[in-house]
């Protein structure tokens, strides 16, 4: 039997209809063999997590071009509390200032990815950490 | 394999109605892990209605799905919906993009939307959809929704699944011996033509309709709906229609007859896998290539105590 593939949410949130970014790195993913579940645009971080916990999620990956990063990154990380699924590996990506990126770690988001960041260190996180996480949960 | 302990836990939350229990359920049901689960489980199912929704890529199935959903949210029922999306037959990876369409159910404490990856599954569904279904069964949906692949012609598993099958066309896809064809044609209970305001639509109803009136039928002849799946229109039409057909298939005591063939199909679907599991095993043992491939099947068989 082979291993069970590690399933992504790629999401999308608030006022931000720009998903290229996004599509990049869900196509990367698929292309190294997870199983990616797109949102699409325009979520809430409640619909994320929700979509995450139906989806028996490994990783939220979240994409953000808008400048409102330091709002819709804590909203996510505080619903995934609320919600019982602080161990669901949440990371993101965007145009976000070094200062900000070292903020949204301190307050638990896992790594941030900024513009230039190489596909294959962006799998490779998730393959590490979400690998942590299959052993956690089985 | 998952312990004992592991598995109390996870049905004591599935008791208890928590959505992560059943996500992780179906999560042990993809890695073959389930049976424990659906044993303990199984004998809670059979009361959720299962419609079957296929039809080729780019038809609206998602579209319609969003809609049904709404439609069965106004008369108060749960709702599960099961979405599969091809995987990679290359990486393996899968791209699951049906619930863009399903966004404003997200959070709906009453819909519970799972996207599958087919995992190299034929026939338009992934190994693990029956289960999953049963899971949502058991978990207390009233209505089981199943979105099979962007089907082509011939992927008609969902039949076997599902109480009722929806297969949707879309205007301009092909002449009219298309619907005469053999395959996904013959498997609908209702036919949707969906996009019903392009202007090629009639022409696809006329043709479907006199498919259905030179077709030998038993006592169901398949209806046919118009939708535009994007404003609702022609969704209530869509709902009348399965009901109509629920109450066909509880007066005619076609369900009994359909629950014994999905039954029987599970049995072959879980027997067949666990054989093709160990011939698996037994031909990586078997490295020899010697004598044509029979030889080397007779061989495989005679090995796991098989003799034809």
């Amino acid at each position: 039997m082979r291993a069970r593939p590690l399933r992504i949410i790629v999401a999308k949130a608030g006022l931000d209809g720009h998903d290229r970014g996004a599509k990049v790195i869900a196509r990367a993913l698929r292309d190294a063999g997870m199983e990616v579940i797109y949102t699409g645009l325009f979520q809430t971080p409640e619909q994320i997590v929700q979509t995450a916990i139906q989806e028996d999620a490994d990783g939220i990956g979240l994409s953000i071009l808008s400048g409102a990063h330091m709002t819709l990154f804590p909203l996510v990380v505080e619903q995934l509390k609320a919600q019982d699924a602080g161990d669901v590996v949440f990371f993101g990506g965007g145009t976000i200032p070094p200062e900000d990126v070292a903020e949204l770690k301190r307050l638990g988001v896992r790594e941030i990815f900024t513009p230039g960041a190489p596909l294959q260190e962006i799998v490779d996180f998730i393959e590490r950490e979400c690998g942590k996480h299959r052993e956690l949960v089985g | 394999m998952k312990g004992q302990a592991t598995i109390d836990a996870l049905l004591r939350d599935f008791d208890a109605s928590k959505p992560r229990a059943l996500a992780r359920a179906i999560s042990l049901s993809e890695s073959g892990l389930g049976a424990p689960l659906i044993s303990a489980l199984y004998a809670r199912a059979g009361r959720a209605t299962t419609i079957g929704l296929t039809g080729p890529p780019g038809v609206g199935k998602s579209t319609l799905s969003a809609a049904l959903v709404r439609k069965a949210r106004t008369l108060g029922k749960k709702v599960g919906v099961i979405s599969v999306d091809p995987s990679s037959p290359f990486t393996h990876g899968a791209l699951l993009g049906d619930r863009i369409r399903l966004t404003e159910h997200f959070t709906d404490a009453d819909v519970f939307i799972r996207s599958m990856a087919s995992r190299g599954h034929l026939g338009g569904l992934a190994g693990a959809t029956a289960d999953a279904a049963l899971l949502m069964d058991a978990f207390g949906f009233d209505v089981v929704l199943i979105e099979t692949v962007g089907a082509g012609q011939s992927e008609v598993e969902i039949a076997e699944l599902a109480q009722t099958t929806i297969v949707a066309l879309q205007p301009g896809s092909g002449d009219s011996v298309q619907v005469l064809k053999a395959g996904i044609m013959e498997i609908a209970d209702v036919f949707v033509v969906n996009k019903s305001d392009h202007p090629m639509a009639n022409q696809l109803r006329r043709e479907i309709r006199s498919m259905i009136e030179i077709a030998a039928y038993g006592a169901w002849v398949p209806e046919l709906v118009a939708t535009q799946a994007l404003t609702g229109d022609g969704i209530d039409e869509l709902w009348a229609a399965i009901e109509r057909h629920a109450v066909y298939l509880n007066e005619s005591g076609e369900i009994e007859r359909r629950r014994r063939e999905a039954f029987a199909h599970q049995v072959r679907h879980i027997a067949a896998g666990r054989i093709g599991d160990l011939v698996e095993r037994a031909l990586d043992a078997d490295a020899s290539i010697d004598g044509d491939p029979y030889a080397a099947a007779a061989r495989v068989l005679r090995s796991l105590g098989i003799r034809e």
